[in-house]
């Protein structure tokens, strides 16, 4: 079989296992494709690399192709997310002093109850509280914006800071940002190297918070079909078979090499997992599903996703929110996905668009064929979120 | 005369940020700064207030720069929106330069265009630069394992170090393989017969 090469470009975190793992476990090879994983050191790199054509493919953040879409980045050709590739896999930590007071304040930080959390920490902070997140455009800044909003703390009293992940331990420690919201390893990095303490995981804050997708330049995806299948088809699978909790270990140890993320697996293996390590004091907390890669649906990239974070992105940029969610909701390629998908046999939801953050727990629904189940999905507040009908335009390439 | 425009590059490594400057200093009197360090990269640039803004690609702090392209509030300066949004040729020559640049809402393209032209031609020249070193190493490298694998056979087999060499050659050739591969088996080989 002929093979064919595919740049994938990678930020060193827990949640580029399906990336490593397909190219690893030979899940890329099934499929005709070997795989040149190229680790980057930004996120801002990895957008430009791809609409410059230096990578085909690219393990991004999940509101990244939507600022994108809202001409919130440089001029680059059209990119386009095909699916997404984890759910969860953030934490949430605090600095020294944020968790004495906490503790005095009698919280026990049982590392799962946003409420109780969000109230502790108002009690305990007072003035502007600096909270550091990897980029302006995250889902860490989504999550500790509606966290803290809806814990009561007023708009002006949190400044969301940009810090580069690897860096979040040093900048918690040089009094640079009071807390932060990181993806795996690099919280449980910053507990041990001391000072940290991790007081939720995202998914405490929202149920199923979509964090990496894998996204394309829409003209690669568009006359390059067959790769395009071929490598979603093969990340997809790497997903399932990072779902079994028996090979989480196993990820652990390859993903922490040196050529990819280059610490102790033990590190890895926490969020991977989801048993972490709270505090230096060694509290372990048990979060079931920290991070899912494919389970419940979870790689469907729904274009009410892409709406809900378009809505929230435009108003805080002053843009109309109508013309951001229409504009955002045709990067996320659900025809792709069930194009591509189908046949290796991905559940396909009825809709491509749904209410969201409506499950409050795990539930069963009509699929393409037969039935699925949806994981849970709902914000610790309740907060549901009703995407317009999508008004497609003809493909265009910016 | 048109006003002085200012330049900051951050770039932690003063042998690639000099030949930047020197680049840039050709195109006439700009004000040129150069910052290294990562920690306050936010303050600093706050308090020089540059009209343009340079940075390796690869460098972590794009990230940091990326919200203060963001951050301009209506009461100050109207900052940034990377590389002149209007010419995509230009943002993808910088991209496969491996530069990135920050430029100030407003700036006249033709007052960018030179700047960034001659950053790109020095960006390139570093990456040839870089190139050329990582391949002297090797060869340096290649050299000497040479020489160690001459030693071996000369040893062995009791002949002289033109002998030796022309075995090795001989041998690579034979295989199809480079004599500095021939070489490294060699040396490797001979450690694990030898005791210890």
């Amino acid at each position: 079989m002929q093979v064919t090469r595919l740049r994938l470009g990678y930020l060193p975190l827990i949640d580029a296992a399906p990336l490593i793992m397909a190219q690893e476990m030979g899940f890329a090879a099934e499929e005709g494709l070997a795989l040149e994983l190229v680790r980057l050191n930004a996120w801002a790199q990895a957008r430009d690399m791809l609409g410059a054509g230096l990578i085909e493919a690219a393990h991004m953040l999940v509101p990244m192709p939507v600022a994108q879409a809202l001409g919130l980045g440089p001029r680059l050709p059209a990119m386009d997310l095909v699916m997404f590739l984890s759910q969860g896999g953030q934490a949430f930590a605090i600095n020294a002093a944020l968790e004495t007071r906490l503790r005095a304040g009698g919280h026990g930080f049982d590392f799962a109850d946003a409420r109780a959390a969000g109230l502790a920490l108002r009690r305990a902070v007072s003035g502007v509280l600096r909270v550091g997140v990897p980029f302006p455009f995250s889902t860490q800044s989504e999550l500790v914006r509606h966290w803290l909003g809806a814990s009561g703390f007023a708009p002006d009293a949190v400044e969301l800071v940009t810090v580069p992940p690897p860096r979040m331990a040093a900048a918690l420690a040089m009094g640079e940002v009071d807390a932060f919201c990181v993806g795996e390893p690099w919280a449980s990095f910053a507990v041990a190297q001391g000072g940290a303490a991790l007081l939720l995981p995202g998914r405490a804050i929202w149920a199923a918070p979509p964090e990496k997708g894998l996204v394309l330049r829409r003209d690669f995806a568009a006359s390059q079909p067959e790769l395009t299948g071929a490598l979603m088809r093969a990340l997809w699978r790497a997903g399932r078979w990072l779902d079994d909790p028996e090979h989480r270990g196993s990820a652990a140890e390859i993903i922490s090499r040196p050529e990819y993320l280059d610490l102790p697996s033990e590190l890895a293996g926490r969020g991977l997992g989801g048993t972490l390590m709270i505090s230096s004091g060694g509290e372990l907390r048990h979060a079931p599903d920290f991070i899912a890669f494919n389970a419940g649906a979870a790689s469907f990239p729904w274009r009410s996703i892409a709406a809900l974070l378009a809505d929230r992105i435009a108003r805080r940029q002053g843009l109309d929110p109508d013309a951001a969610m229409q504009a955002a909701m045709g990067h996320f390629r659900t025809d792709l996905y069930r194009q591509h998908l189908r046949a290796a046999g991905a559940s396909l939801p009825g809709a491509s668009s749904r209410l969201e953050g409506a499950l409050k727990a795990d539930r069963m629904v009509p699929a393409e064929k037969g039935q699925m189940i949806l994981r849970a999905d709902a914000f610790f507040d309740g907060q549901t979120f009703e995407p317009p009908p999508w008004r497609p335009e003809p493909l265009s390439r910016n | 005369m048109e006003k002085r425009l200012s330049i900051i590059i951050v770039e932690p490594d003063p042998e690639r940020a000099l030949p930047i400057v020197d680049g840039l200093r050709e195109l006439g009197e700009h004000d040129i700064r150069i910052i290294a360090e990562e920690t306050g990269l936010a303050r600093q640039i706050a308090e020089f207030r540059p009209d343009v803004v340079l940075i390796d690609l690869a460098n972590p702090s794009r990230d940091i720069l990326e919200e203060l392209a963001l951050a301009s509030g209506p009461l100050e300066r109207p900052v940034a929106m990377f590389v002149d949004r209007s010419d995509e040729q230009l943002t993808r020559a910088a991209i496969e330069a491996g530069l990135s640049a920050y430029v100030v809402d407003g700036l006249r393209p033709d007052r960018i265009k030179p700047i960034l032209d001659a950053a790109i031609a020095r960006f390139h020249m570093i990456q040839r630069m870089r190139t050329e070193l990582a391949a002297t190493r090797a060869a340096l490298e290649e050299r000497k394992i040479i020489d160690r694998a001459k030693a071996v056979l000369m040893k062995a087999r009791g002949i002289d170090e033109e002998a030796a060499y022309a075995l090795l050659r001989k041998t690579a050739m034979d295989q199809g393989k480079r004599v500095a591969d021939i070489a490294q088996q060699l040396v490797m080989a001979a450690g694990l017969l030898t005791c210890r």
